[in-house]
């Protein structure tokens, strides 16, 4: 592990009660990253979508019923206690895959996958996609494939990389005018497409980046569950399975508690605990 | 005669039992084994030594001869034609704009070379389909700026580091593709063994992670040069 003086964590959170579920997100990352899609893209086990707007209700008859949509990308979790160990790297046979110490974003490397899969079964957030075709694009669209992206070919994992491209491209530039990449030069395609501005992206390590500003996470380990590292300290943002211990970088916003409750799974009233114990009695339900 | 031929020519019948008696007098097919198994191994030794890296590569003559030296010596250095561009993006080698700059549909030298440059290529607006001896798996991200723009002393290589002599040659070797993968014969290297005697004889994965390895102490994640 290099010991970094200056790492990135890049992280994003979204905010649910802007989004809309228009699916721009999900169409622009397949049009950055060569995402294939297929001649039926309703078979899901099929489709490819590394980002996925999932659709959420509270489950209450009208008038009451509320709908939120959740895009959910690659949450690059840094693991227990912070430190790299996400679940898709720990288990990869082939270390197709691998826990960037430098900007805490999570590697797939497809030449090197050889398509067992396990990743797949250890990834809570079923973020990963098998490719099983190769890919076919209508006769002249490779034409307008992105070269900075490489296509997978079938029997490979792919998932969301947070463009790890556009970082890359973003730092050529940086070394061309030797200085730093700023907070506007590395953003996901997602973030950029979203008509909402519901997606805010940069480095949670960076006290000036807006992603920082809203999320506040704590630095350290939560008393209550010294494997959870980087708790927003905004009682508006929360983490998906968050108890887990994968520590996430993708965080969710919202002012409605019962959306707030939908990101873990809970025991009878022990989401009432929680909030209690949390201090959180002035948030709308 | 070896003992399996032996065996195949009595039959199967009765063969087992006989053989398996195992007659001491009869060892003279082993020394021949010996032998056969020898000129077998060497046959199959030297072929694949040999044989397989010829039949492994195919070899492409590129469009028609460049001379390094020549336009070194007239143009100036590597970054007279091969840049970084404002972006930090690496052109590469150039096109036919960057070499109209000098040149025009007229040949300069009496050159056959450039006789076909002129005739097939700039007469015609074409672009010269050259192939990239350095050219890198789809699966790798190269920043030239990273190397020769970097912060440190490892931000500051010159080009002969990893693409040799390249200035001084008179002539343009012809490319050879692996014919498996489809990657240039670079990348492996000449040498089958995989022994390097230059820094730029190979630029295999290893050969890059090795100098990470000694200027950073680390040879990176994966996504530094994965895409």
């Amino acid at each position: 592990m290099i010991q970094h003086e200056n790492a990135h964590k890049f992280g994003m959170v979204v905010d649910l009660d802007k989004c809309t579920g228009c699916g721009s997100c999900m169409v622009s990352c397949m049009a950055e990253n060569n995402v294939p899609f297929k001649e039926d893209e309703t078979r899901k086990k099929d489709s490819i979508t590394w980002m996925r707007v999932y659709k959420l209700t509270n489950g209450k008859p009208f008038p009451e019923t509320e709908v939120v949509y959740m895009p959910r990308p690659c949450q690059h979790c840094s693991g227990l206690g912070d430190h790299g160990h996400s679940p898709c790297v720990s288990v990869c046979p082939a270390t197709a895959t691998d826990y960037g110490y430098d900007t805490g974003i999570v590697s797939q490397i497809y030449t090197r996958c050889f398509g067992c899969r396990y990743c797949m079964g250890a990834c809570p957030y079923h973020a990963r996609y098998f490719n099983w075709w190769d890919p076919k694009w209508p006769e002249g669209q490779e034409n307008y494939l992105s070269p900075n992206v490489s296509p997978r070919m079938r029997g490979v994992v792919e998932k969301c990389s947070f463009c790890y491209h556009r970082y890359q491209l973003a730092r050529e530039k940086g070394y061309m005018e030797e200085r730093e990449i700023e907070e506007n030069e590395y953003q996901t395609a997602c973030t950029t497409a979203c008509p909402a501005g519901a997606i805010t992206f940069g480095d949670l390590n960076n006290p000036e980046h807006e992603v920082t500003k809203i999320v506040k996470p704590d630095p350290h380990p939560d008393p209550m569950n010294k494997n959870v590292v980087g708790k927003s300290r905004n009682p508006k943002v929360f983490r998906l399975l968050e108890r887990l211990g994968t520590n996430t970088k993708v965080y969710y916003m919202s002012e409605r508690e019962w959306v707030r409750k939908a990101g873990d799974n809970y025991l009878d009233g022990e989401w009432d605990k929680r909030k209690n114990h949390h201090g959180s009695s002035s948030d709308h339900g | 005669m070896s003992e399996i031929e032996n065996k195949a020519e009595h039959g199967s019948m009765d063969g087992a039992g006989e053989c398996a008696a195992g007659d001491p007098k009869d060892d003279k097919g082993l020394g021949l084994g010996v032998i056969f198994f020898m000129v077998a191994f060497l046959v199959c030794f030297l072929s694949g030594w040999l044989l397989f890296p010829k039949l492994l590569y195919s070899k492409h003559e590129q469009p028609f001869n460049f001379d390094h030296e020549l336009h070194t010596a007239e143009a100036g250095d590597c970054e007279s034609c091969h840049f970084l561009r404002e972006d930090g993006t690496w052109s590469g080698i150039p096109n036919l704009a960057s070499c109209m700059e000098c040149h025009t549909d007229e040949p300069m030298g009496e050159t056959e070379d450039e006789a076909i440059f002129c005739e097939e290529y700039v007469a015609k607006e074409k672009e010269v389909p050259w192939f990239v001896y350095s050219k890198q798996p789809d699966c790798v991200f190269f920043s030239h700026a990273a190397h020769i723009n970097g912060e440190n002393a490892a931000g500051k290589m010159d080009c002969k580091t990893c693409h040799g002599p390249i200035g001084e040659s008179t002539s343009s070797r012809p490319y050879e593709e692996n014919r498996i993968t489809g990657y240039s014969r670079d990348i492996w290297g000449k040498n089958i063994w995989g022994f390097k005697k230059h820094s730029w004889d190979r630029m295999k994965m290893d050969d890059c992670a090795n100098c990470h390895v000694e200027m950073d102490g680390h040879k990176g994640y994966c996504f530094q040069c994965h895409k």
